[in-house]
Order: structure tokens, then sequence, then C-alpha cells
């Protein structure tokens, strides 16, 4: 796997490889960059912001209150496609619990407007 | 006529700083803002990222701009008028503003933060060739429509630009549904984060080309494809090599102007490099008593860098109301060899230190800047890397200051 070391603004480009039953990285820079392509090519995560829908017109926007595994975002998009905000909320609200099963809840991070 | 100390031009993140770091001097201030709500460009900013710095955890735009907010408006020494557009301003420092509630608005001021924030450059900006159909927008705007109003753009998107708000749009248009079918940069790089094209693009397969740019577009009622070709050294696209990509969206995200038409007519001195205001260290501008902090000073990356800016011009303009702020000789500060600005235009000699912030015109590895005063050096640095898109900073002590002082970069 081919990826980019975000964690400084060098920005080195990393190979990941298995070899035998290691995890071996290549072009990074210092360690963090190890520790960085080892977690991409092994267990990725992201925190997620999208935009709910709400019940009576117009969006509601939130992001998952902890990351979550890459290969979920999909199902977290398709669910929050579909998924209607009902009532009132502000900030910091839980807008739903563990909708695709890795334990992270679905936050409001703006105030509805009035 | 209604007065305060200290009245403050727009309510984004910078006119927010702006107003508690008045406060913190005890002036009082008003805060005028045409939006319905404080908050500016962020509340459109649903991802995160923001506030690494100054609150030390990552928070999305509408939640950094919260914080600022509720401490706004939970201040009685600080008036904030909605929907009031300013027209303009005078030298005796009376503001003008139209809105909706209070009709003709004339406001008496001690100081004056201009924190108007930026636009962005449109497709006449950049004179894109071809016809004119709908489905051709600015990055930010499509960002508004998505974020905002729920409006989802388009179905089949290219990009031209790859700064990090078109970085930023590429993912969220995927999240809805579209497809981005390519982002085009002219450039050999990118302006945007690393970060950004990591987890915008590259996790969504969206793939990228350098030194690329949409040569014209065609579609009558509705945009229906554009065709790109690659460019030479001299940005010059190689038209044997153009292909055409149908889509129906086009999204601009080719670089941002500060917003300083309320400036024509008043004699602040412009920056040409920086099409803001050129100032010193307190974020005044060549008019005393009217200072300049955040995107309309120029155009910043980080919203912290706005925040800590514009604290810095609102305890000034605070200071500068009630005839505290130090005056004197200013010595000008020339960037070169490398950097391509850095601002303050000018500073101050004397007592404590001062951050110098800059942008260079190329990436640089392990490249040394060089800051020298009166001819001798006072400070260097050798940062990692340095890209176009991530302002840098070098902070001097001003007890230093013997006379001009000069940034430029060094092997
Ligand atoms: C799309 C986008 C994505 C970004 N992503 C990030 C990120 O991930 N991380 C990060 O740290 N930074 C990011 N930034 C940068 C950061 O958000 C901006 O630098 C910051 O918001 C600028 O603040 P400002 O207050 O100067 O301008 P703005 O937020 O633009 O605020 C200016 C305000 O002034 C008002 N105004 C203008 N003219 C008048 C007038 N005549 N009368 C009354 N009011 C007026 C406007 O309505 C607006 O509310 C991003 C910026 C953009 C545009
Ligand atoms: S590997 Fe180290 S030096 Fe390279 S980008 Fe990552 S953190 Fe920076």
């Amino acid at each position: 796997m081919n990826t980019t070391c975000i964690m400084c603004p060098m920005g080195c480009s990393l190979t990941v490889e298995e070899e035998g039953k290691e995890i071996v990285v290549k072009g990074n820079g210092c360690p963090r960059g190890e520790k960085y392509g080892r977690a991409e090519y092994s267990h990725p995560e992201r925190v997620v912001t999208t935009l709910l829908k709400k019940e009576k017109g117009g969006v509601v926007s939130v992001k998952t209150d902890r990351p979550i595994p890459k290969d979920k975002i999909a199902d977290l998009l398709l669910w929050a496609a579909a998924f209607r905000v009902q009532g009132q909320y502000k900030t910091g609200d839980v807008l739903a619990v563990n909708p695709v099963d890795c334990g992270a809840n679905i936050l409001a991070t703006a105030d509805e407007e009035e | 006529m209604k007065k305060f100390d200290v009245v403050v031009i727009g309510g984004g993140p910078a006119g927010m700083a702006a107003a508690l770091g008045a406060r913190e001097k005890g002036a009082t201030v008003a805060i005028l803002e045409r939006d319905t709500r404080l908050g500016g460009i962020l509340n459109q900013c649903i991802h995160n990222g923001f506030g690494l710095h100054y609150f030390g955890e990552e928070l999305t735009g509408p939640e950094y701009a919260k914080r600022f907010r509720d401490k706004v408006l939970a201040d009685s020494g600080i008036t904030v008028y909605l929907e009031a557009m300013v027209l303009s301003f005078n030298e005796q420092k009376v503001v003008r503003a139209l809105s909706p509630t209070e009709g003709l608005l004339e406001i008496q001021a001690g100081a004056i933060c201009l924190a108007m924030g930026c636009r962005e450059r449109s497709a006449g900006a950049i004179g894109l060739l071809g016809t004119r159909p709908a489905g051709i927008y600015t990055a930010g705007m499509a960002q508004r429509l998505s974020n905002i109003d729920g409006y989802l753009v388009g179905k089949e998107v290219v990009i031209l630009g790859s700064g990090d708000i078109g970085l930023i749009m590429a993912r969220r248009m995927t999240s809805e549904g579209a497809k981005v079918k390519l982002v085009a940069e002219i450039m050999p790089f990118s302006s945007g984060l690393k970060r950004n094209i990591v987890q915008c693009l590259n996790d969504y397969n969206i793939p990228l080309r350098y030194s690329t740019t949409v040569t014209r577009v065609t579609g009558k009622q509705r945009l229906t494809g554009v065709y790109v070709a690659p460019v030479d050294e001299k940005m010059q696209p190689i038209l044997e090599k153009e292909e055409y990509i149908p889509c129906d969206t086009l999204l601009l995200s080719v670089g941002l102007i500060p917003e300083n038409d309320l400036l024509s007519g008043t004699g602040v001195q412009m920056a040409a490099v920086t099409s803001g205001a050129m100032v010193d260290e307190y974020r005044a501008t060549s008019v005393p008593g009217v200072f300049s902090a955040g995107n309309v000073l120029h155009v910043h990356d980080l919203v912290d860098n706005v925040s800590e800016e514009a604290f810095v011009a609102g305890r000034a303009a605070a200071d500068f109301a009630k005839g505290v702020l130090p005056c004197g000789d200013t010595v000008a500060v020339i960037p070169s060899d490398g950097v391509r600005y850095a601002l303050p235009q000018r500073v101050h000699p004397g007592e404590g230190k001062v951050k110098l912030y800059f942008r260079v015109d190329k990436v640089y590895k392990g490249r040394t800047v060089v800051v020298t005063s009166g001819g001798k050096e006072i400070k260097r640095k050798k940062p990692l890397v340095m890209a176009p898109g991530e302002m840098q900073n070098i902070e001097i002590e001003k007890s230093l200051i013997t006379g001009e002082i000069k940034i430029y970069t060094e092997e």
C-alpha cells in the first residue's frame, strides 16, 4: 500500500507491505511515520462529518463521536442518507446511538437555527 | 448617534475574537454582521480540523464558531447587530450600515476593526473560456448550498483547483452520492493541506492531476462537460493533449480575495501581494484608529491563526480608543528570496516579541529562513519543509531591531 504520512508537514510518501508475518513501513522520515503507516495499513480510522436531513426540512451537521473504521464509512453514509432527525436539538446532542455497530454515536455539531 | 469604543465590521471568527480582545481591555464594542448569525464562513465548514492549536482538540467549523459566539453573546459589553450590512466609514470613524430593523445605522467609533473575511475568485476572475451554462459554482458557494441549505448542486463533478475548499467539497459531494471525476490543479503542487489530500481524495479514490487545467466548458442551459489539458512550464495548456470529460457540475477552488471594497477612498494603504491593508504589529493600518485582522487582511489557512491575530487587533483597537496605544516610528519588513510576503509590513522597535507571519513561493525542504535588522542577523530557523499553502511564522525580539528588517530564505 502507498500512502502519505500526515503527522507532520514533511508529508513523507510511505510504502507499507506485509513481509512474512511483519508489517514493514518504508519511506518514513521518523518513527511517527512508522506508527502512522502501520495503523493506516491494519486498521485505518476516521472521524466522519456529514449532514442529516430534518423531518421538517433542512439539514443538521453531525460528526461521529470517535473515529470509525474506514470500511464502515460507506455504511454510515448510507444510514445517514435514510435517517431523519425529529424534534429539537443543540450542539453536542446525541442524535443516534451506534448506528453502524462500531461503538460510535452521532452528535449534532450545530445549534438549531431559530 | 450611537457611540462605541470599538466597532468591529464582520462577525466571523476574526470579528468575534477582535470583540473579545477589545473587551479584555474594558472597551465598549459593537459587531456589525450582514448575515443572520455570527460565525462567518465557519458555519458552512462542517468538516473537522479546526482549533487544534487554539483549543488543543479537533472541532468542526460550527463548533469552533459556537465557542466564540457563546462568549460574545454572554458579554453585555458587546452589542451585536445582525443583518447589518456596512456601507462605508469615514475618517471621523463614523460607520454607516443598513439593517432591516434599525434602518440606516450611524455609529461613532473610537476605533474600527475590519474583519470582513474574503470572497472566492469566480469563473470571470480566472477568464474561463466557453459558454456560461448553469452548473458552474465556486466551491464555497456549493458548500453553502449543501451544508446550510441542504441542496446537492450536481451529480457528475469536475473540480478546478486543489485548494482546501475544493478538496473538502470533493469528499462532501461524494458522501452525498455524486461522482467526482477529477480534481485538476494547474500548479505542480497542491495549495491544500496534505491531510485533506489523503482524507478527502485518496480515501475516496478521487483522481488529482497536477499541472492540468480546464481549457473550456460546453453546454447551453446546463453544463454538459469540460475540456482539460496539461500545461507546459509557462502555464500554457498543451491543446493537442486536450481531453473531454462529460459532467454536469464544475466547482472552482481557485483562490480567495480579501473583501476590501469598503476601503476604496478611505486612504488605507494596501499591499499588492496580500490584497489586504498594510499593517504594523498591532494590525493598525495607515489610517489612525483603523485596524484589520483575519482573511480581510491576508488569506489564512488555519482559523487558529485568525483568532490569534484578531485578539491582537481588538486589544490594540481598544487601546487606541483610550489613547494608550504605543505609537512612534516603525521600520519596514522586506521579504525576498523565496518569501512571497511577510506580515506585519511595519514594526515598532522596543520591548517584547513580535511574530512575523510569512508565505513562501514554492515548496522548500530543509531551507533556512533568516531575519536581519539594520544589516545584522537577528533570527534564523530551518523548518523541515515549507509550502506555499501553509503559513509560516518566526518570532523576533523587538529589542534587537536597529533598522530595516529583511526576511529571506537561503540554502
Ligand atoms: C471553505 C473553507 C474551509 C476551511 N477549512 C479550514 C480548516 O479545515 N481548518 C482551519 O483551521 N481553517 C479552515 N479555513 C480557514 C478559516 O475558516 C478562515 O480563515 C476563517 O474563517 C476566516 O475568518 P474571518 O473572520 O476572517 O472571515 P469570515 O469567516 O469570512 O467572516 C467574515 C464575516 O464578515 C461579514 N461581512 C463581510 N462584509 C461585511 C459588511 N460589509 N458588513 C457586515 N458584515 C460583513 C461576513 O458576512 C462574514 O460573516 C477554511 C476556510 C474556508 C473558506
Ligand atoms: S514520517 Fe515523520 S517526518 Fe515523515 S511526515 Fe511522518 S511524521 Fe513527518
